[in-house]
């Protein structure tokens, strides 16, 4: 535990070693209001990010939340068209029905096909955007066709803060609950611990592992009417490749590829590593190709001081590699 | 009778041995140790051309070690290797095949995707003009090496259309591909049908007739007796003796695999037991097992031994709803059960200490005080929550119980010794409140001193009214602790012994399936 406590620790003195760096040069960036609109627009990121770690701590992946959100967003803009007069709680209750059917979707296939999670996420992801061109005819849905009460929803403010802020806010405080407080969140660090072993003690490893992609598809198909309300824009590939983005947030943020390892808050501070790096580079005049490049290189360094951690907890066995160390 | 228990017996002058031609390959002396483990201690093996030697002893004499020792997989800790009398060191598993020695292994590696001469030449393939595989020539030097063991497939045939026999056939042409003196085989005949059995013989008197000098590891006394020209004892990583196969008989052989003094001594144990707990009636799977019956009383240890792949351990995992059985009956306090996975089993009271606890046992990312309430967090929720408070003080009682040494109960398992790690997972199991333990090769790889402490915690157990299930393949153990024995043979319950039937002798009989009246016709 005090090695996962640290390596949060260390992400997130990283995180305000780079917001003092830019401070020194833009001091705007790191105003109070600045900072606020910088977690707003890594809500998104968090939303999905804390979905993808479940996934992945169960020793899976979840290649198929950009495409979930992306077709939960054009659905929900439809309806709109369609009924204008369906009120904001409606529709965020099927977006979230939406994304939860396609997570499960996922999660059955695993499970019950036993087919390798990258490969099934990778076909629902293909088959995802394949259905929203077909609703849509490849077709935009605009911001005049959209009523403004669905576009307002993400941008009213309740103490300051908007309502983006406030659902990532509230949602990270109940991963944090199911997580350690939860049967399943236990299940899901089991499972992906040592898979064979929850078997032995009475964990359906298929059971968890889909109820770890209803959970992801749920949270992405909040994402998606979000997403889309915010932008004020809808079309086949909006957050196109945003999945990886996912996945970065999450191995960033100490989450073990492998699985069984990692934390709500580190999957939390992952996401805004990446999107203080995003907001910042524009303001510093940096331009978007090392934005890749440097979220590239967190990613390799944040895996290799992982491994290296990890490595240290086996036994020295050779004298001379004792003192080496 | 010819038994040496010393292998300085071996350079006192001998007639028989003195006119013996010089082994093709002996292992003089060789001791291997691990870290807390002595595998192999002084031992001796001669292997001699156009020769077959038995390599006898039971589980864990160090029979497998001697094949690592002599393919060059490990380097011995003292001792030599002689090859033709001349020492020599096998630096990799390379060097050993360079030197003729080559082995068949229970589970061959082959690959499915590749043609049997593929197969065959992996590695060390034909090579012709800017070093590019020859394939003429590895396609007649298949076809050729196939013959000569009397199989004919084709070279180009793919292996994953071809029966288990055939790519047995395959293994065995891949170990003669290279110049071999030596073959090695290391129960060979554990996957193969009654036919194929045969066939494996003529093959080996084919290479007996080459010229090969043969080392055969096996558990089958019959065949044994059949092929082998020579044996060697083993036993607890000590050579025991060796002699021509002719000078001995079963009795001889059964009496040095299992030798006579129990080496400690085990907790005295009351004979009473209470009502019957467990009943299980005409168990069956469609492959692993058959028509497996037998009950078990409160406080009674039930030991089940058989060799390696009896199936002792599948009936357990089918027991404990891992697997699905075919057939047959459980019943816990008189119900009926239907047990159809682990949570089911655990709620019906019936648990399962897996063999390879690191695989299947220990999740060493997690604190150790989740380890031992994951599968009790029924009992220690409420509406759903965990409550930390009572988790911890769950895992504390069950740890104190053990006498598990940690630091706190808030660190990774990980970071636990392996012993220590054992106390977890059986603190785990306990933490159930279970009537049943099944206990699957309990002191398997761990030293006397913790082996003594496990037994006496089994018969603490027994004694608190749990019914225990103890998988071993330790005769001493078996012997020492249980009230009744199961004995397996190939899937199948060979005899069922209590009270005077427990000797070794009679368990080495039914688990390797000496018939009575093969006995009498030898003596």
């Amino acid at each position: 535990m005090s090695i996962l406590k640290a390596r949060e620790t260390i992400l997130a003195g990283a995180i305000l070693a780079l917001l003092l760096l830019i401070a020194t040069r833009f001091p705007a960036f790191v105003s109070p209001g600045n900072l606020a609109a910088v977690f707003n627009d890594t809500s998104p990121l968090i939303l999905l990010a804390l979905g993808q770690m479940v996934v992945i701590l169960t020793k899976c992946i979840d290649l198929s939340v950009a495409a979930n959100l992306a077709l939960t967003g054009m659905c929900t803009a439809m309806l709109n068209i369609a009924f204008p007069g369906l009120p904001v709680a409606a529709l965020l209750l099927i977006a979230v029905a939406l994304g939860t059917v396609m997570g499960m979707i996922n999660g059955l296939l695993v499970w019950k096909l036993d087919i390798p999670s990258i490969v099934v996420t990778l076909g629902t992801m293909t088959i995802f955007r394949g259905i929203i061109f077909l609703i849509s005819e490849g077709k935009w849905v605009n911001s005049h066709e959209m009523s403004d009460a669905f576009k307002a929803f993400p941008r009213a403010e309740l103490l300051g803060l908007p309502m983006l802020s406030w659902i990532a806010i509230v949602t990270v405080a109940a991963f944090f609950v199911l997580m350690t407080r939860t049967a399943l969140g236990r299940a899901v660090y089991a499972v992906g611990g040592n898979p064979n072993a929850a078997v032995y003690t009475g964990i359906d490893v298929g059971r968890t592992r889909f109820a770890a992609y209803t959970i992801s598809g749920a949270l992405a198909g909040l994402t998606g009417y979000l997403w889309v309300s915010r932008y004020a824009v809808a079309y086949v590939d909006i957050a196109g490749g945003f999945e990886l983005d996912t996945v970065a947030a999450a191995v960033i943020g100490g989450v073990s590829i492998a699985g069984g390892i990692g934390s709500v808050a580190g999957a939390v501070l992952g996401a805004l590593f990446l999107g203080v790096i995003k907001n910042a580079l524009p303001v510093v005049g940096i331009s978007p190709f090392w934005q890749l490049a440097i979220s590239g290189a967190a990613i390799i360094l944040a895996v290799a001081f992982n491994a290296k951690a990890g490595k240290t907890k086996g036994r020295i066995i050779l004298r001379k590699a004792e003192t080496a160390a | 009778m010819l038994m040496q228990t010393d292998t300085r017996a071996d350079t006192r002058p001998d007639p028989a041995v003195m006119a013996r031609p010089t082994p093709v390959l002996a292992l003089d002396g060789i001791t291997k140790t691990f870290p807390g483990v002595r595998a192999l201690s002084n031992v001796t093996l001669k292997l001699y051309a156009g020769e077959v030697t038995a390599l006898v002893g039971e589980n864990g004499a160090g029979k497998s070690t001697v094949v690592k020792t002599l393919t060059g997989i490990y380097q011995p800790s003292a001792g030599r290797i002689l090859l033709d009398g001349k020492e020599i060191r096998f630096a990799s598993a390379q060097a050993a095949a360079d030197a003729g020695i080559t082995a068949i292994h229970q589970e061959t590696v082959l690959f499915d995707e590749l043609s049997v001469a593929e197969n065959i030449f992996l590695g060390h393939a034909p090579r012709g003009r800017f070093g590019l595989i020859d394939w003429a020539q590895t396609h007649a030097r298949a076809r050729e090496i196939l013959q000569g063991i009397g199989s004919d497939l084709a070279p180009t045939a793919r292996l994953r259309d071809l029966g288990i026999a055939s790519k047995h056939m395959v293994a065995i042409a891949r170990a003669l591909s290279i110049d071999a003196r030596v073959v090695i085989m290391d129960e060979p005949t554990a996957a193969l049908s009654h036919k194929e059995i045969h066939e494996l013989y003529e093959l080996v008197d084919t290479l007996k007739a080459q010229g090969k000098a043969i080392l055969f590891i096996s558990h089958k006394f019959d065949e044994i007796f059949r092929i082998a020209d020579n044996y060697t004892v083993f036993r607890d990583g000590q050579f025991i003796g060796d002699g021509r196969i002719e000078d001995t008989d079963n009795d001889a052989l059964v009496q040095m695999m299992v030798g006579r003094e129990v080496a400690h001594v085990f907790p005295k144990r009351s004979p009473s037991h209470g009502d019957d707990v467990l009943s299980v009636t005409d168990y069956s799977h469609p492959t692993e097992f058959e028509d497996i019956s037998f009950s078990l009383k409160q406080g009674e240890i039930l030991g089940f031994y058989g060799l390696v792949g009896a199936g002792r351990s599948e009936v357990m995992q089918s027991l404990f709803g891992i697997t699905r059985p075919s057939g047959g009956a459980i019943r816990i306090d008189g119900a009926a059960q239907q047990i159809r996975s682990p949570a089911e089993a655990i709620a019906a009271g019936i648990v399962y200490v897996p063999e390879d606890r690191g695989h299947q046992g220990a999740i060493t990312a997690l604190p150790i005080f989740q380890n031992v309430t994951l599968p009790s967090l029924g009992r220690t929720s409420r509406r759903g929550f965990l409550r930390l408070a009572e988790e911890f003080a769950l895992a504390r009682q069950y740890c104190e119980r053990l006498e598990l040494r940690a630091a706190s109960l808030d660190t990774e398992l990980g970071t636990l010794s392996g012993g220590n790690q054992q106390k977890v997972v059986i603190a785990k199991w306990l933490a159930t409140q279970p009537r049943v333990i099944i206990l699957d090769e309990p002191t398997k790889g761990i030293d006397i001193g913790s082996k003594a402490a496990v037994h006496d915690f089994m018969a603490e157990l027994a004694a608190q009214g749990l019914a225990v299930i103890m998988v071993s393949s330790e005769i001493p153990e078996v012997l020492g602790m249980s009230d009744r024995i199961i004995v397996m043979r190939e899937g199948r319950m060979a005899a069922e012994l209590s009270g005077d039937e427990m000797t070794p002798e009679t368990l080495v009989r039914h688990a390797a399936g000496i018939t009575q009246a093969l006995t009498e016709t030898r003596t």
